[in-house]
């Protein structure tokens, strides 16, 4: 299969408010595969974009039970099971003693999987994207807003997608080569 | 133990491969050394085959022999494991043992494998060869033999040795002219006036404190340093235990010019100057009806007084009188008669045949000697295991005379002081590497046998003096043969000879009591009785006695007695006196004495008399090995012919700067805490007929207790019973490999002793009262040290012992600092040395430790797991008695007792059982296995010490 | 959020950022100091003097593994001295930064945007170096990895119940969760560094740590979850962590330590020392690079009121302690009191009373507060008292414990004083390391801080 030419059309915008206003209106066009790029997070943009919600907590809590659970299990099973051993004269079942190590493995568990979760998630660490060569995208990580339409969306058009992002009133508008 | 505690612990980080392939060279060199001088040792010394039950439980073999300490000898059994001795016990069988030990015994095999030991003969400072000296003696021989042996002289210490005495005699004999000179340090002189004076004849006092109920020691260390001290401690703590039957019990006064363990367990103690002592025994005597006129002033209360003459004599035949050998004659004398008004001759104090071959007036020997060598009179002189470069009075000047005689001989274990200065220097063999004989306190005979041959070709003094009279194809074995086939005789000598040697004694060859009536001595005049001179009080060191164990490492970091200090001497004076002078411990002074001075740090020690010093023997040396020079101050420097023992007119010059010492104990008060226990006699029983009280164990506990099934091995130690010796200590240190580990980590606080024997004062610094507390680990069933390790090298076998796994040990010290008892000793450094010799001496069945790992007391796992293979083989429980620890079996009083609490006719059992019975801080809730009966003090009732 | 500025008792007119920023210029001003700043003359001082503290740290070590703990002053019945007391003090001085960094994200407080960075790193270094301790103080530490559970031939594992292996678990879990929580926050800065460095390698480097990047809403979405849980869960940590270190002493049994007060003894003082560091490190810090506008008065203000806050904490402890000496009855509780106060260590417990107590009540005023060299002085009196305090915690506890017999005295060696010293160098070093690359402010929190700021302008 031969590669399309371009991945997409990448418009700049000045603010946040403008970016979020153009999302909604490119949604509203029928467009679906955009893409949306702000220095920092801005508040609004996710619902505009109609991003769901993310599995990151759900993942969390299960490494975090794992953790926990697991960490528990050891400690009973090497000191009741595995390697009984009268130490001071507490009992095996010692699980008062038991309850730090719980407590912290759980912790850490829960942290390690909402890290992954997150990178995962995102798809990273990915080494290129297209949207990279992008001209001045670099400006997406200091202080401009970019929406992107991607060709393989089934409105896109070549011209009509490039006119429908003029009317938003970009500062700029690229193509994204592959 | 539990199939959980690995056994499998030979740990040999501390032994490396490297060290064991040296030693096995040496033990090939020892046996070459054996094969060269056609010595086939095993055919002629004899094991100690039947053990009693006590030591049943070792697969070493065990040899009965004799270690002497100024020449009285003490019978012991020597563990020899793979033909090397490693472990000296005593000898159940010899009166003056009856199974234990002191500290020299303890430390004699560290001096037999001291690498720092003389190993070749020197010719004035030059390698030479045994051949060379034999041939430059016998061409002196030609001389002194033309004139009858004169110019020829012999100093050795004090002889008991029957065989040494016969050579000296057939040597005397056959040189007419020839001189025998005997001078000890700590000799006799006084006690054998003190006979002389009472009776007109020599002889040799012998006490039996099984019979006395009241005892008046006037300056007597009978607990712990003389003659025959380990029977006598015996004897006297047999005959006082309230606790196990109210009836048994004695009372105690002391009076002493120098704190002592005697002063220290007496009911009644009384520290006065030595001049004052005379003073005290004469007002006593006329208290007790003998005719002398009451001095002026007496230096103790008239109540004190009182209460001592009415004890003694409703204890008619029951008293006993003893006076140390530091008082002059005549305090001897008047003793004596006293004890013969008191009617205790032949019950508790008996006379016999002085224990020294020639009971002379030593120090005039030595006089007669050293006037010889100035006057040039003095042509060969053989030094025979005495250093008298060192070890003399100052004011003779041995070294400079001994510049005048052309031919010096000197026999050693190490080129001490004297070997540097003698013409010859000859090597000497070690006790336990020789054949020779030796007396006890009580006249027995002790044939000594050697363990191993010598290591580094010593002689004995009969090979030497047997060069001397030229037999030269005798050895140590055939002279002392021959001697006893002629004292033994009869046709079944051949099996006496045997039995002597196992026993360890040679049969009925105790001297018997002989008739004695004694007189009243002309008493000289008193000494001016407010007189407040300073006062000098010479004294063996507690450890390194005259200074023959100088270089024995053991004894040097042992903590002395009283003052707990290790590795040096200082001049001990009472905090008072240090106080009028400004002075604190550590302070370095300037004795000043008849001309002379010595430089010597201070400590100040309560209970010691006022305005007097005490001067230690045995430092200040300028050779004799690695670590003897260089330590402590010289008191022999400041002692003379005049006044040996004591004098006054001494003068302290502090120098305002400081020399550092390094003492185990830092803080010496309980703090008014529940720690060594002290009851009075009558609360003692009371307490006994109440009878047993439920247990303190049966209290509310958070857990379940995990049970003992097999065994559960406890320990009991009886305060009354401990005089705080430290024999325990260095037992210890002997069964357990425990490494020394020098002054400067001393003074940090790491000394590794896993039985340390607390001491604490209460009361005035005049007039404290002394406690003592063996402290080993309590393998307490709640261990607070096993919770807190992180990698289980801390725990608990299935017989209740508290197990540390050196192997798993990773060193977070998190159990020492949970150790309420502070039992546990961490190597801070790699404290275990790799010097093969020491090596030889180490107990194979104990793992050598390495740098990081924490140790402590086992209760001599090593000798339960013997016992438990023993018992197994033969299908039975390990019987009461059959396990022993180190600490117990050297222990004088039997003060520690061992066993098997699952087991009730166990004796440690039974004494658990006692109301008395307590354990250290019980409101921690550690439920130890270790537990105390607390010390008794039986005063008179008239008489309340503060 | 004016909500949490009555809570802070900031008066509004100290803004948390000065100057007019834009988007762009606060990003150039951040990312320069890490991509284009030539070096400060004191930042190269600071380089030299803990690189060679380094060095006497390395060799100190080196030594110590060479000889074993014996070359340090420790003794029986002193055998924790300086290692656990250096651990207990870098452990505490982490916890203000995860306190600032996962707490205040929480509770939402605007203020910590501009100091969580470099307030995460302290705790990353701190941390580091109170890891380091156990391990060195171990008598064998080569065997150190036998407090961590891991199947092994000999079949053992480490004793649960032993405090000395929940620090394992707790300090282990500490570290990698601060690293994470960090590095997740660094991950959106780097992009910028990324995206704004010149030199090739520099792009290529921080382009991989990046790990692909975009600033995309989706990965902003994500992100912003998974760092508000990742700072739910550090919070706890804060508390967890020096509790479990507090019980290293709470569950033995010497007096002095056996006490139930310690775990939030240990947290308040925790908390104390570490915002004392963070003051310690910020004050210079803002000097150096500039951040003024950045570190603000009002964060050195609020930090200051924190420490109060926290070290009244601490006094109460101190008098809940006494209190308890006494009321307890117990021999040996008040003994240990005693001995702390008048005892051969006194001077230390009342240099430990000046710093910590006195020296604190100074924060009551505004221009302590206002004035950041007062402010520095102060901070470095309380990070002295709190290591006083825990050396005389421990120490000063063992010296004199149940056994008259067994007492004891220590004094430090130059190994022991080599350690606490080349600890801080290696510290100040990692420190001085991570503020040439890498961003000591978060960028994007800082652009987005100033987007805030506009819209409550306009």
């Amino acid at each position: 299969m031969t590669q399309p030419a371009q991945y997409g059309l990448l418009a700049e915008f000045r603010s946040a408010e403008h970016l979020v206003e153009a999302v909604k209106r490119t949604r509203a066009a029928g467009y679906r595969d955009i893409a949306a790029y702000s220095p920092f997070p801005v508040e609004g943009l996710a619902d505009a974009l109609g991003i769901k919600r993310t599995c990151v907590p759900l993942v969390t809590l299960l490494g975090g039970l794992i953790g926990g659970a697991g960490t528990y299990f050891m400690l009973w099973y090497s000191s009741v099971i595995n390697y009984p051993i009268n130490s001071g004269a507490r009992p095996l079942h010692s699980w008062p003693a038991f309850v730090p190590p719980t407590f912290e493995l759980a912790v850490l568990g829960a942290a390690l999987a909402a890290f992954f979760a997150f990178l995962f998630a995102s798809g990273l660490p990915r080494l290129h994207h297209p949207i990279f060569n992008a001209r001045d995208f670099d400006l997406a990580s200091r202080n401009r807003f970019f929406l992107c339409i991607e060709c393989r969306d089934p409105h896109f058009d070549d011209s009509r997608t490039h006119d429908f992002l003029r009317s938003l009133d970009p500062m700029r508008l690229v193509p994204v080569p592959w | 133990m539990s199939p959980r505690q690995p056994r499998r612990e030979f740990d040999f980080s501390g032994v490396p491969e490297r060290s064991r392939r040296e030693f096995l060279k040496l033990m090939g060199a020892s046996i070459a050394l054996a094969s060269g001088c056609s010595r086939e040792l095993p055919e002629r010394i004899v094991p100690y085959e039947d053990m009693p039950e006590q030591l049943a439980a070792t697969k070493s073999l065990y040899f009965a022999t004799a270690l002497s300490l100024d020449g009285y000898g003490s019978g012991v059994l020597v563990e020899s494991a793979m033909g090397r001795p490693i472990k000296v016990e005593g000898n159940p069988n010899h009166p003056a043992s009856l199974g234990a030990t002191d500290v020299f015994s303890q430390a004699a095999v560290l001096t037999l494998w001291d690498p720092d030991r003389s190993q070749t003969v020197l010719r004035q400072g030059v390698l030479s060869t045994w051949d060379a000296f034999r041939a430059a003696l016998t061409a002196r021989r030609s001389r002194f033999a033309s004139q009858g042996g004169a110019g020829l002289h012999i100093l050795t210490g004090s002889v008991t040795s029957p065989t040494l005495a016969a050579q000296l005699h057939r040597l005397l004999d056959k040189y007419p002219e020839a001189r025998w000179h005997q001078y000890q340090p700590i000799n006799r002189d006084n006690v054998y006036a003190g006979t002389r004076l009472a009776f007109g004849e020599t002889r040799e006092p012998r006490y039996d404190f099984t019979r006395a109920r009241t005892v008046l020691s006037l300056d007597a260390d009978f607990l712990r340093s003389m003659p025959g001290h380990v029977r006598y401690a015996r004897d006297f703590n047999g005959a006082r235990r309230p606790g196990e039957t109210p009836s048994a019990n004695n009372r105690l006064y002391a009076i002493e010019s120098s704190p002592t363990l005697t002063g220290a367990k007496a009911d009644h103690c009384r520290r006065l100057r030595a001049s004052q002592i005379d003073r005290v025994a004469r007002a006593l005597a006329q208290r007790l009806g003998i005719a002398v006129e009451s001095p002026t002033s007496v230096p103790i209360e008239a109540g004190w007084l009182d209460a001592c003459a009415f004890d003694l004599l409703t204890r008619h035949g029951e008293s006993l009188i003893l006076v140390g050998e530091r008082q002059p004659a005549h305090v001897h004398a008047l003793a004596h008669l006293a004890n013969e008004r008191l009617g205790n001759v032949g019950t508790t104090v008996q006379y016999t045949n002085p224990v020294l071959a020639e009971p002379i007036d030593q120090l005039d020997s030595l006089r007669q000697l050293s006037a010889a060598m100035a006057a040039g009179e003095v042509q060969e002189l053989l030094i025979l295991g005495v250093n008298p470069l060192y070890a003399t009075p100052a004011d003779l000047e041995f070294a400079r005379h001994l510049q005048r005689v052309p031919f010096s001989v000197h026999l050693g274990l190490y080129r001490d002081e004297t070997a540097m200065r003698s013409l010859w220097h000859i090597p000497a063999a070690h006790e336990l590497e020789a054949w020779s004989d030796t007396r006890a306190y009580d006249g027995s005979a002790t044939i000594q046998q050697p363990l191993i041959a010598p290591l580094y070709g010593g002689r004995s003094p009969h090979e030497v003096l047997a060069v001397l009279a030229g037999e030269f194809e005798q050895d140590g074995h055939a002279i002392v043969r021959a001697l006893w086939q002629g004292e033994l005789g009869g046709d079944d000598f051949e099996h006496t000879w045997k039995t002597s040697l196992h026993n360890g004694v040679v049969p009925d060859s105790a001297f018997t009591a002989e008739q004695v009536t004694a007189r009243l001595p002309a008493l000289p005049p008193l000494r001016d009785a407010d007189s407040s001179e300073l006062e000098i009080v010479f004294s063996p060191d507690p450890h390194v006695h005259d200074g023959v164990y100088t270089n024995n490492a053991w004894l040097r970091e042992l903590p002395k007695p009283l003052t707990e200090l290790t590795w040096d001497n200082a001049v001990l004076m009472s905090p008072e006196s240090g106080r009028r002078r400004g002075l604190a411990n550590e302070d370095v002074v300037e004795i000043e004495y008849r001309g002379r001075r010595v430089r010597a740090p201070v400590w100040l020690l309560p209970g010691h008399p006022d305005e007097s010093l005490t001067l230690q023997f045995g430092y200040g040396r300028t050779a004799g090995g690695r670590i003897a020079p260089g330590a402590g101050f010289n008191a022999y420097a400041l002692q003379t012919s005049a006044a040996p023992s004591f004098d006054g007119g001494a003068r302290v010059h502090p120098l305002g700067t400081r020399y550092p010492l390094a003492s185990a104990q830092m803080h010496n008060r309980m703090e008014g805490r529940d720690l060594a226990r002290m009851l009075p006699l009558s609360a003692v029983i009371q307490r006994t007929a109440q009878g047993a009280q439920p247990s303190k164990h049966e209290r509310k506990l958070l857990y379940p207790p995990f049970a003992s099934p097999t065994y559960a091995w406890g320990m009991s130690i009886n305060l009354d019973a401990c005089v705080g010796c430290k024999a325990c200590t260095i037992a210890c240190q002997a069964e357990n490999n425990i490494p020394v580990v020098g002054k400067d980590q001393v003074q940090r606080g790491r000394e590794m002793h896993w039985i340390r024997v607390d001491r604490y004062f209460e009361g005035s610094d005049a007039h404290p009262r002394v406690h003592f507390q063996p402290v080993p680990c309590m393998h307490c069933e709640r261990a607070p040290c096993e919770v807190v390790c992180p990698v289980e090298a801390s725990v608990h076998d299935s017989e209740g012992l508290n197990v540390q796994v050196y192997n798993r040990c990773v060193g977070t010290r998190f159990c020492s600092n949970n150790c309420p008892y502070k039992v546990r000793r961490f190597n801070f450094l790699q404290y275990s040395q790799d010097v093969p010799s020491l090596n030889a001496q180490r107990n194979p069945d104990v793992t050598v430790r390495m740098r990081g790992v924490m140790e402590k007391c086992s209760y001599c796992l090593q000798r339960i797991a013997a016992a438990k293979i023993a018992s197994e083989k033969e299908g039975r429980r390990i019987r009461d008695g059959e396990v022993v620890t180190a600490c117990q079996a050297a222990c004088p009083t039997e003060a520690i007792v061992f066993g098997d609490l699952n087991d009730p006719a166990s004796r440690v059992r039974i004494a658990k059982t006692s109301p008395l019975d307590y354990v250290l801080l019980e409101e921690l809730n550690t439920l130890p296995r270790t537990s105390y009966l607390p010390a008794v003090e039986n005063p008179h009732p008239d008489l309340q010490e503060t | 959020m004016a909500g949490q500025e009555q809570v802070l008792g900031a008066p509004s007119s100290q803004p948390v950022l000065r100057g007019s920023y834009t988007y762009a210029s606060i990003t150039d001003k951040i990312a320069d100091t890490v991509l284009e700043r030539p070096t400060h003359w004191a930042w190269a001082v600071g380089f030299a003097v803990s690189a060679s503290l380094t060095v006497l740290f390395i060799v100190a070590m080196s030594y110590l593994f060479a000889k074993g703990v014996g070359i340090w002053g420790i003794d029986q019945p002193v055998s924790w001295a300086f290692a656990l007391t250096n651990f207990v003090w870098w452990v505490g001085i982490g916890h203000a930064g995860t306190f600032i960094s996962a707490f205040l994200l929480l509770l939402r407080q605007r203020w910590r945007t501009s100091i969580n960075r470099f307030a995460e790193a302290m705790t990353i270094f701190a941390v580091a170096m109170a890891g380091l301790m156990p391990i060195l103080h171990l008598g064998r530490p080569w065997f150190f990895y036998w407090l961590i559970p891991y199947p092994n031939k000999m079949n053992l594992w480490p004793q649960w119940r032993s405090p000395l292996v929940w620090d394992i678990f707790a300090i282990g879990t500490y570290i990698i969760v601060s690293i994470l929580f960090w590095y997740m926050g660094l991950i959106p800065d780097l992009a910028t560094l990324r995206d704004r460095a010149a030199q090739r390698w520099k792009q290529v480097g921080y382009a991989l740590l990046a790990l692909g990047w975009r600033n995309d809403a989706r990965h902003w979405a994500r992100f912003e979850i998974a760092y508000l849980l990742m700072a739910g869960l550090a919070t706890p940590l804060v508390i967890s962590v020096h509790s479990v270190v507090s019980l290293d002493f709470a569950i033995g049994n010497t007096p002095g330590w056996h006490s139930t007060i310690f775990p939030p003894y240990f947290v308040a003082g925790a908390l104390y020392s570490g915002f004392a560091m963070a003051l310690t490190i910020a004050i210079p810090l803002r000097a150096t690079f500039g951040l003024q506008d950045f570190i603000t008065a009002r964060h050195l203000a609020v930090m200051a009121k924190v420490m109060l806050a926290c070290g009244l904490l601490v006094t109460y402890s101190y008098l809940v302690e006494s209190f308890m000496a006494f009321y307890s009855a117990d021999r040996y509780e008040s003994f240990m009191l005693l001995n702390r106060m008048t005892g051969p260590y006194a001077w230390i417990y009342w240099t430990v009373i000046f710093c910590n107590v006195i020296v604190l009540q100074t924060l009551w005023f505004e221009r302590v507060r206002a004035s950041p060299w007062m402010l520095f002085a102060v901070a470095i009196l309380i990070n002295i008292g709190m290591w006083l305090e825990r050396f005389m915690i421990i120490v000063v506890s063992l010296h004199r414990d149940f056994m008259p017999s067994a007492w004891g005295m220590f004094y430090p060696t130059f190994w022991d004083i080599a350690i606490l010293a080349g600890s801080l160098g290696a510290f100040a070093l990692l420190f001085l390391l991570f503020v040439r690359f890498l961003p000591v402010i978060s960028m994007s929190e800082m652009r987005k801080l100033v987007k805030e700021r506009r819209e409550s302008s306009s």
